[in-house]
């Protein structure tokens, strides 16, 4: 069928993987999420933002290998050195650290604030927007107000006032940014569960006597997910963001941590004379934020249920 | 004995003003073994009696008596032990993400049965279905595959009386000569009771030995299956039925 | 001359295990005639109803021979004019008219906006026009559905409407996909009678689509008989009963009757060889 003329083990293994008739539970899981697979592969603006993000993570895990300088190393003689100079390829800031060393570190901190924020805000969506779908009547009518509420405040604003509240730090930025961002995936995942919560297919299991709960959780959860995951990533890019605009502002990470966003914060002062102080980090954010929609997209291509039928 | 009485069924969406009567007391018996026929045009409210007896639609008043014994609004898992039942749309009624063997072992699971591996492949045996098609999705599945694999877990709880809503309206008829052959064979072998809802009048002739004609929420007619043969029925409206399905076939 | 002539069609989708050839090498013409094909799901019968009006979209491709419409070669015209072929020569009926009609236009609107397409006058002829329209197609209270929205009708009453709206450029041939198939069976034979009196009026050709063969065989002229993407066999369609091929013999036994019961339904075993055939021609 094809070309290509694999070697004899690759194309069994290739075989066992697309095959329609599975033999196991675990084969059908792998057959499945290798079909997946080979259907992201074949969208390549999605592998570019699959590269890009392995990349980051790459240089995160390795960043104290990989950065040719202490972030938080300071040399005043040093201070201000322009992009491309000898041994500071990025040149380096106000108090002469060098640029490159500290957005290597500073990958850690956006992983690390994308990482949580995808925990937390996605799972309290889907848990109060398939719970209100699901029930329906007051629960959802109670469930869905609050969520209005919070829809309601523009998010910045309302992360500035907990970030207020409960102090500035990366830790209390993550809890502000998922207390802002759960809203729409409440929404989202109510819309869903209202769609699925009418198919017969939950009408089928209604009828072996199953219960909501594990309706909710087996049969509802695993298909709002999917969509879930869609906007997650494509949200992502708001996330960096966000967590960069609470830096900027100086309610984030604070100094002398190298926060992409506190960086660029830093920079603003010399952005005339000394542009490439606040640059650098700002096109890291654009990269990735850029790499997050890309992947969010192939995403939508791969696990959409509804394309699912062709 | 009855297998399945229904008497003075009324069933209804929306309060107030808003109300629609979609059945209208409805009243018919099913004896065990039997297989009864309910046909009428869409709108007529002839699935919506099934829902009602299977307790996915809650707003009904009347009696409802399976095997003997009256049934409740809330519905224990004894009765689903007693009534399952086969959705029109084969390709809406499985789980998207569920494989055949995640369907049926969860069914056997909530039904407290211990030898799930063994009962999974004696389900698909039953329906006509190779142990190779345990593993697959929905979506690696034809029509008629899924629909056998729907009625794999209806009879997964092993059920006396089984309810098919249109179970073959949305297959080929080649496809459908075989399910309904299907269904023929598991009656006669697992002693099973039919109450089938079709708009196909052929298909009701073929499967059902007493046919109910709904129209407008009313039940018009109860007739025997010569009857209906014979193009003999009392009621105005069953006669208009019967011409208007001969005129365009056969 | 005949109104259509399709020669040598095939419609192929590019999948990630290959070509998927969904109709292959289908012959046929169509003159003013009722013309049926008939098929299972996946036979390659919607698809060739759509290849002739080049509505299959990319990535799908399709290639003929030729298909003429009276002597023009539909496949060699731009797409511009092709949309032109589209609204005023040869008119389509889909399945569902609940996906046919603009949910958010009056009835009335949509069928002036039509014929104000085709013809350029004001909107009181045409609104006489539409009103027109609708009695012919056997719609009495018709200044009322011209203010009715798409969702206050029934379907049998919206399918009405769309064979309304597809007779206005007065086309030389209506193409009817299962146009009956989501109605109920009485109101199925009113919507036959009108759209057979409008091809009868007007002589139009009909190629009409649908899976049941029983109602192809009553209401048709001639019949083309699909299988995975080819023609098997092609009868008259007062003889399709009287059908040789082992595919068709299958179909029509499967079918359960009301007037000669049996007990068991003869299931159709399928030939692998009916699948490597070659198509059987439907030109005359």
């Amino acid at each position: 069928m094809t070309d290509t003329t694999p070697t004899p083990e690759s194309q069994s293994l290739r075989d066992w993987l697309l095959t329609d008739t599975p033999t196991s539970r675990r084969h059908a899981k792998f057959a499945s999420f290798y079909k997946g697979w080979l259907r992201l592969r074949s969208n390549h603006m999605a592998m570019f933002g699959f590269a890009i993000l392995i990349g980051l993570l790459f240089v995160a895990a390795f960043a104290p290998w990989l950065a040719p300088h202490d972030p938080y190393y300071q040399e005043l003689s040093n201070r201000l050195l322009p992009i491309w100079s000898e041994g500071h390829v990025f040149g380096t800031d106000s108090l002469g650290r060098d640029i490159l060393s500290r957005l290597i570190y500073g990958s850690r901190i956006t992983l690390y604030i994308v990482t949580l924020v995808a925990m937390i805000a996605p799972v309290a969506g889907l848990l109060v927007g398939t719970i209100a779908g699901y029930a329906g009547g007051w629960t959802d009518v109670i469930l869905m107000r609050i969520t209005d509420i919070f829809l309601a405040f523009p998010k910045l604003v309302l992360a500035l006032a907990f970030v207020a509240a409960l102090g500035a730090g990366i830790e209390n930025a993550v809890l502000a940014i998922s207390l802002t961002a759960w809203p729409p995936y409440a929404r989202l995942a109510r819309a869903e569960t209202l769609t699925i919560r009418s198919s017969d297919f939950i009408s089928a299991i209604k009828l072996q006597g199953a219960g909501p709960i594990r309706i909710i959780t087996r049969h509802i959860w695993p298909l709002c997910i999917s969509s879930l995951i869609i906007r997650v990533t494509l949200d992502m890019a708001g996330i960096i963001l966000t967590a960069a605009g609470l830096g900027f502002l100086g309610l984030g990470a604070q100094p002398p941590s190298p926060e992409w966003g506190a960086m660029i914060s830093e920079g603003r002062r010399f952005i005339l004379d000394h542009w490439w102080v606040a640059t650098v980090p700002g096109l890291a954010i654009f990269t990735v934020s850029l790499a997050f929609n890309l992947l969010g997209d192939g995403l939508r291509d791969v696990l959409d249920p509804k394309d699912e039928k062709s | 004995m009855k297998a399945l009485s229904v008497r003075n069924l009324d069933v209804w969406f929306g309060v107030g003003r808003d109300q629609v009567d979609a059945v209208k007391r409805a009243t018919f018996y099913v004896n065990a073994g039997a297989s009864f026929g309910i046909v009428g045009e869409s709108g007529s409210g002839k699935s919506t009696i099934l829902r009602a007896v299977t307790g996915l639609i809650p707003t009904w008043s009347g009696e409802i008596e399976v095997d003997g014994r009256h049934v409740q609004h809330k519905r224990g898992r004894e009765f689903y032990k007693l009534v399952q039942m086969v959705f029109q749309d084969p390709y809406a009624s499985l789980h998207p993400r569920h494989s055949v063997d995640q369907v049926l072992s969860e069914t056997l699971q909530l039904h407290g049965f211990k030898d799930i591996d063994a009962r999974v492949r004696g389900l698909l045996d039953d329906v006509g279905l190779g142990p190779s098609f345990r593993f697959r999705y929905p979506h690696q599945l034809s029509g008629g595959q899924r629909q056998r694999v729907a009625i794999a877990r209806a009879l997964a709880p092993e059920p006396k009386i089984l309810l098919l809503d249109e179970p073959t309206s949305a297959l080929d008829v080649s496809v459908q000569a075989e399910i309904l052959n299907l269904l023929n064979d598991l009656r006669a072998e697992h002693k099973l009771t039919f109450v089938m809802v079709s708009h196909d009048l052929s298909v009701v002739g073929h499967m059902c030995e007493e046919v109910a004609v709904m129209k407008d929420g009313e039940m018009v007619e109860v007739m025997d299956i010569e009857t209906m043969r014979a193009m003999t029925p009392r009621h105005e409206y069953t006669k208009h039925l019967l011409e208007a399905s001969l005129n365009y076939s056969a | 001359m005949n109104l259509l002539d399709v020669e040598d069609l095939w419609v192929r989708f590019p999948t990630s295990s290959g070509m998927f050839e969904a109709v292959r090498g289908v012959s046929f013409s169509l003159g003013r005639e009722r013309l049926g094909i008939v098929g299972e799901s996946g036979s390659g019968k919607s698809m060739t109803g759509r290849a002739i009006l080049r509505l299959i979209r990319p990535p799908g491709q399709v290639d003929a021979e030729r298909i003429d419409l009276e002597g023009t070669n539909l496949m060699q015209m731009s797409e511009k004019e092709m949309r032109d072929v589209r609204g005023s020569q040869i008119s389509m009926v889909m399945q569902d008219p609940k996906f046919s009609l603009n949910p958010v236009m009056t009835v009335g609107d949509q069928i002036m906006e039509a014929y104000q397409l085709h013809n350029k006058t004001n909107r009181r002829e045409a609104k006489a026009r539409a009103i027109e329209m609708l009695e012919a197609v056997s719609i009495r209270d018709a200044e009322r559905v011209l203010r009715a929205y798409p969702h206050e009708m029934s379907g049998g009453m919206g399918q009405r409407i769309m064979i309304a709206m597809m007779m206005i450029p007065n086309p030389k041939i209506l193409i009817a996909d299962e146009p009956t198939s989501a109605l109920d069976v009485s109101v199925q034979g009113q919507v036959l009678r009108i759209m057979d009196k409008l091809v009868q009026d007007r002589g139009m050709g009909l190629i009409f689509i649908s899976h049941d063969l029983n109602l192809v065989a009553d209401f048709c002229d001639r019949v083309l008989i699909m299988y995975a993407g080819r023609i098997v066999e092609v009868c008259q369609a007062d003889r399709l009963h009287e059908a040789t091929h082992p595919y068709t013999r299958g179909l029509l036994n499967s079918l359960p009757r009301l007037d000669a019961p049996k007990d068991r339904l003869e299931a159709l075993v399928r030939d692998p060889d009916w699948r490597h055939q070659p198509s059987v021609s439907g030109l005359k």
